[in-house]
């Protein structure tokens, strides 16, 4: 009669309490990503400038494509720099 | 008739009064065009991400107008033929981008007043 307190690990056991991510779009109702707003899109891009991908931000596929599309006019624009260094 | 938007940067080399009048020369030119223009704002000089023509700043001025689609091309190709011009984009607003600059532009409006 082995019960719960009697069971050992030899390495502790993930307890996952992550916080679970969600897409900030579909939770906060955006449907339009600006483009003209530099400072909006910098979270979505690491110091170098590069796009975050999904698996880090959480946003859904359909609003990341609208995220690149709006990062990329920004930077044809030179509202946003396309390769930097210590951007934040 | 679609609605698109327009970005463009102009050299900083020009004067204030210059500037008005190279964004009056693309306006008229879309209006001559048959294209109605339904926002224009002038963002002033500029710090650029990234040096364009060895330049480190610029004028943005952006138009949202309705037109036919052909009326772009013959936008573009006054863009690239004017020298003032160093950077420009011009896309269709699809019906969430109208809807966001719809909002936009009643929220300048009432600042305005």
């Amino acid at each position: 009669m082995a019960n719960n307190a009697d069971i050992r690990y030899l390495t502790p056991v993930a307890v996952d309490n992550k916080k679970k991510k969600y897409c900030r779009f579909k939770k906060s109702g955006i449907r339009y990503i600006d483009y003209k707003d530099p400072e909006f899109l910098k979270k979505f891009l690491n110091e170098q400038g590069k796009i975050l991908p999904r698996r880090l931000t959480g946003t859904s596929l359909k609003f990341q494509r609208k995220v690149a599309q709006a990062v990329k006019r920004a930077r044809h624009l030179a509202l946003l720099p396309y390769v930097t260094d210590m951007m934040k | 008739m679609n609605h698109y938007e327009t970005a463009f940067i102009l050299t900083p080399v020009l004067s204030d009064v210059q500037m008005k009048e190279a964004v009056e020369k693309f306006k008229n030119l879309l209006i001559e065009k048959g294209a109605e223009i339904e926002n224009e704002e002038c963002w002033g000089l500029k710090k650029l991400a990234y040096p364009i023509q060895k330049k480190s700043t610029g004028f943005y001025a952006l138009l949202q107008f309705k037109a036919e689609p052909s009326v772009v091309a013959q936008l573009e190709v006054q863009f690239r033929r004017d020298e003032r011009v160093i950077r420009f984009l011009t896309f269709r607003l699809d019906k969430y981008a109208l809807e966001y600059a719809t909002k936009r532009i009643n929220k300048s409006n009432q600042g305005e007043k």
